[in-house]
């Protein structure tokens, strides 16, 4: 039963933290196009 | 357009919802296995995914090499490096449901080798375009592309001559598997699709975007030496 | 005007002649080579008929380790003297200049192949219970199945940072059906157990699949900007 939950817990943490790490380039992102603006 | 991407956003949240609840509620436990066997819902589906997103990124390739289109490019990228994340979560959730019911956490049976090997490949093909940051990195990765594709079906065949002790796809068995499991499998087979293309969406928009600032700041700093010239 | 089998003898024949001079590549493979057979059989010290058994595996891993060292070393140094650039400004068809340097790494390992055997052989107390001429056809056939893609990934790790550490990675996952073919089938001929055919028919398609792509896809990797 342990076996099940662990697969399921871990199959969504893989996908939070590939999904994070999107969000982290999208915001650097964001930054940089906010300092081309600036100039 | 603009529309089209939280609008397929929602209805794949409900999907995953709904399949979770199909997976772990609804469908009944298997008689030899047990509960361990509702990790197939969420193994197989991943599986399925990862090889639909190796296809786009193989159709992308392609279409790169004959186009030249920079969102071919980007589109190529997004699938692989996708696809990669589920192909992780199908190693990953391999092992777990493998170690109560055989006894052990690996074997070198066939379609575990030959998910292994397809991760290896478009692992490789990921640090290949981290390594090569100049305007040649979308040819030379859309080539190795191509050479990954190939290599899949002889990675296959050698595989399977060598034997094989996975449980055997339970679709063509005949009929004795239960509606319950039949119908939960196929809403997450749905929605995880869903769910790889709507992040493959994501990916692909942000590497557009990515492309964008850098053109952008490449002109930038092409009027800045104009400039001050 | 120069044909295009012209200009890959003569590319083959300048390679050649330059390894001849300095024997930079042969020294550094064949050295590699025999360190890792040296270091193997100290740490695995196997009776003969074990040894049948893992010797396929071993042989092989030492050759791939060897000739990565002569694959790094087939486009630098065209790369140094600006060679690739006249080439791509040339009408010359690119996949002469491919030819030539394949048939050259092929020669650089198989004289790497035919020096070392011996010394495994010693070793190992090897001896075919099996046909022992078939291990001729599979040395050629796995020697030009890393050869073929080795080159082509040499020229594509070129094109990226930090380029010698770049061809294993690139060239190990693609390989992986040709050497598990190699492999089994030199234990299928050293153990006398079983049939070799079915591994050298995948080896057979293996090279005639990779050679054509890169052929055909040589051109790009060579102009690509």
């Amino acid at each position: 039963m342990s076996y099940l939950y662990a697969a399921y817990i871990i199959t969504w943490a893989i996908h939070i933290a590939y999904l994070s790490s999107l969000v982290r380039r999208y915001a650097r992102l964001r930054r940089e196009i906010q300092e081309l603006k600036n100039r | 357009m603009k529309r089209a991407f939280p609008i397929f956003g929602i209805v794949t949240t409900v999907l995953l919802g709904y399949g979770l609840r199909e997976a772990l509620v609804v469908a009944p436990t298997e008689q030899t296995m047990g509960e361990v066997q509702r990790i197939f819902y969420y193994h197989v589906s991943s599986a399925w995914t990862a090889g639909l997103l190796f296809c786009i990124n193989f159709v992308a390739s392609i279409a790169y090499l004959v186009r030249r289109k920079a969102k071919a490019d980007a589109l190529a990228l997004a699938s692989a490096e996708v696809g990669v994340v589920f192909c992780t979560i199908v190693l990953v959730t391999g092992p777990i449901w493998a170690r109560p019911v055989w006894g052990i956490w690996w074997t070198w049976d066939m379609r575990l080798t030959l998910t292994l090997v397809l991760w290896l490949i478009y692992v490789s093909y990921l640090l290949l375009r981290r390594f090569s940051s100049s305007a040649q990195t979308p040819v030379i990765a859309a080539v190795l592309a191509i050479f990954g594709t190939l290599d899949i079906p002889l990675v296959y065949f050698s595989i399977w001559f060598l034997r094989t002790q996975h449980p055997q796809p339970v679709m063509g068995g005949g009929g004795s598997i239960d509606p319950r499991m039949l119908h939960a499998f196929l809403v997450n087979l749905v929605a995880f699709s869903c769910f790889g293309l709507l992040v493959c969406w994501a990916r692909y928009r942000l590497e557009v975007l990515r492309q964008e600032v850098e053109e952008m700041q490449a002109l930038e700093s092409l009027l800045e030496a104009r400039g001050s010239r | 005007m120069m044909g295009a089998r012209g200009l890959t003898r003569a590319t083959l024949l300048k390679d050649l002649r330059l390894e001849w001079r300095s024997k930079d590549a042969t020294n550094a493979m064949l050295f590699f080579a025999l360190l890792v057979v040296v270091i193997f059989s100290f740490s695995f010290d196997p009776t003969a008929e074990e040894s049948r058994r893992i010797a396929g595996g071993l042989v092989w891993v030492a050759f791939l380790f060897a000739s990565v060292v002569a694959l790094n070393q087939t486009w630098a140094r065209e790369l140094r003297n600006q060679v690739l650039d006249a080439y791509r400004v040339s009408p010359a068809p690119p996949n002469s200049l491919f030819l030539a340097k394949v048939f050259g790494n092929f020669l650089f390992v198989i004289v790497l192949e035919a020096l070392m055997t011996p010394l495994f052989v010693v070793f190992y107390n090897l001896h075919a219970l099996g046909p022992a001429y078939l291990l001729l056809v599979v040395a050629a056939l796995g020697t030009w199945a890393l050869v073929v893609n080795g080159t082509f990934f040499a020229a594509i790790s070129l094109r990226t940072r930090s380029r010698e550490i770049m061809l294993p990675l690139l060239l190990f996952p693609i390989s992986i059906p040709a050497l598990l073919a190699m492999v089994e089938a030199t234990s299928a001929i050293l153990t006398g157990e079983f049939s070799a055919k079915f591994w050298i028919v995948l080896l057979v398609t293996y090279d005639l699949v990779f050679t054509m792509a890169s052929l055909f896809l040589f051109e790009l990797v060579l102009h690509a900007e």
